[in-house]
């Protein structure tokens, strides 16, 4: 019986269909080792080889890692949110309760949303500590550095954009307040010092910009829907590519050998 | 975490041999791989657990005309928020966030020091590591901790064991700078103010200086340059600035340093 059942896995294992998909065995010897890095798309975002301390939990604290899942998180939950949300003042609310109750996952679905978010901020502020800590950003780093301050300043977008979306009282005035601040820009916003030079007012300023008009209503909603779930995404996922990418080119950091 | 079993000590080996001496690269399957999966697992698990127990919170529907007291920020901005106490919204809303990421960026640019570069050490860069948890920990997280938990009707100074009274009468008794020191007449007090202001960043700045000479000596000034010298002193300045601006708040209830019909400080 055993025989036969070799037999047959190596009929199927030698087939043209096995061999097409996988391209190499998986037994323990260095040359798969190589292939299973390198030949597998998702994982060739590492180079197949790396320095001993970046494996290492206490030199990486996989922040950076952890990070990127919070992102990938908040994105896979994010879609299934999106068939059941619709961005408009009247619906608004009601489909989140509607979400909350009656759809299969719904809360869990928005909960693992919203605390992977909160992760994200966390995760994105712990792993600019680290690699402060580890000086990762001296030569040849300095420009990914940059790159990664662009990365925490679009979570904090992304972060601010989603929490509107409810559309509670606790979502429009933690907006309200955040997105005031921009009425008080100086020249560009109506409250702020010297705004006579460019004559702005309250529905043509800097913050009227950013709500779709001079209050935070219906119009802000759409736009904030749109930022958060199609135009910050697509910017921070361009900067990520050039992140990781770098990050391939340079190599990890560590101390030299 | 790295180590495997018996088989890949085998093929670590192997490895040294050929990539010549000092080289302490591994493979990235199985040990790098291996790390991030159960770091992957672990983080889900706990993301899973924290989603099944805490609900996110969701309250009545959006009343434009209904606002709530104290109106909070999401809390990774209430660090913002809380400096609104000691400075005008073009200040603590517009300017410090750009002056945080410019600072933020310009970090590796402003740092020569060699040493230190990929593994962590105290001794060998002091003072950056100092400089950037001042900033980082002691300004930016403890302010969203003193925004979060005791702030709050009239964003008034609750500690988290006290009841938020919404109707607590604070006694408005802020005054400005130059009124403290007796200054009545309107351009005096400009005048004194913007000086107060100029000579703490010229002073500073030259402080500054005579202190980094004193440490590292002129040839280390020389090669750091003039513009990481002069970056480097206004953002740590302005650092200084806001624990200056919050003592004089909390301590002697001062509101503005310069006080102008277009800005006030």
């Amino acid at each position: 019986m055993s025989s036969q059942f070799d037999e047959l896995k190596r009929q199927v294992m030698e087939s043209q269909v096995w061999q097409s998909i996988f391209r190499h065995g998986y037994e323990d010897t260095p040359r798969n080792r190589i292939l299973m890095v390198s030949g597998n798309v998702w994982l060739h975002l590492h180079p197949s080889k790396v320095r001993k301390h970046a494996t290492r939990l206490r030199f990486t604290w996989c922040m950076g890692g952890i990070t990127f899942l919070m992102y990938l998180v908040t994105v896979v939950t994010g879609v299934y949110l999106m068939f059941y949300y619709r961005p408009v003042a009247e619906y608004a609310y009601a489909d989140i309760k509607y979400l909350e109750f009656d759809m299969p996952f719904g809360m869990l679905m928005r909960n693992m949303h919203r605390w992977a978010a909160h992760g994200m901020v966390i995760a994105v502020w712990l792993h600019m500590f680290r690699v402060f800590m580890t000086g990762s950003y001296k030569p040849p780093r300095e420009f990914n550095w940059v790159v990664g301050v662009l990365l925490l300043v679009l979570t904090l977008l992304l972060s601010f954009t989603g929490y509107l979306l409810p559309w509670d009282q606790l979502a429009i005035w933690a907006v309200s307040v955040g997105s005031n601040m921009g009425r008080a820009t100086p020249l560009l916003g109506y409250e702020g010092p010297f705004n006579e030079v460019l004559g702005v007012n309250p529905i043509y300023d800097a913050r009227a910009f950013l709500f779709g008009g001079g209050e935070i209503g219906a119009h802000t909603l759409l736009r904030f829907y749109i930022l958060h779930c199609i135009f910050i995404p697509l910017v921070t996922s361009l900067f990520l590519a050039v992140h990781f990418w770098r990050i391939r080119r340079d190599g990890f950091s560590g101390p030299a050998l | 975490m790295a180590e495997m079993g018996s088989a890949a000590t085998r093929v670590e080996v192997t490895l040294k041999k050929a990539t010549g001496p000092g080289d302490d690269k591994v493979h990235t399957w199985p040990n790098l791989v291996r790390a991030e999966f159960l770091c992957t697992l672990f983080v889900m698990i706990f993301l899973l657990l924290w989603s099944l127990l805490v609900d996110a919170p969701l309250e009545e529907p959006a009343d434009p005309g209904r606002t709530p007291n104290p109106s909070k920020a999401p809390w990774y901005f209430l660090g913002l928020q809380e400096i609104l106490v000691f400075f005008d919204p073009w200040h603590a809303g517009v300017v410090a966030p750009t002056f945080i990421i410019m600072g933020l960026m310009v970090i590796p640019y402003i740092d020569i020091n060699p040493k230190g570069n990929g593994y962590y050490t105290f001794q060998e860069r002091k003072y950056e590591i100092i400089t950037f948890i001042f900033g980082f920990h002691v300004l930016w997280i403890s302010t969203i901790i003193i925004g979060t938990f005791v702030r709050g009707p009239g964003w008034n100074w609750f500690w988290p064991w006290e009841v938020w009274d919404a109707h607590l009468v604070e006694a408005l008794t802020n005054q400005d700078l130059p009124y403290l020191v007796g200054i009545r007449d309107y351009w005096t007090a400009a005048v004194f103010g913007l000086s107060l202001i100029i000579g703490f960043f010229v002073l500073g700045t030259a402080a500054m200086y005579w202190w980094v000479v004193w440490l590292k000596g002129r040839e280390f000034m020389q090669r750091w340059g003039a513009a990481r010298f002069f970056l480097t002193s206004f953002l740590t300045l302005n650092m200084i600035a806001v624990v200056i601006k919050m003592l004089l708040r909390h301590i002697l209830n001062v509101k503005y340093i310069l006080v102008t019909p277009w800005i006030n400080v």
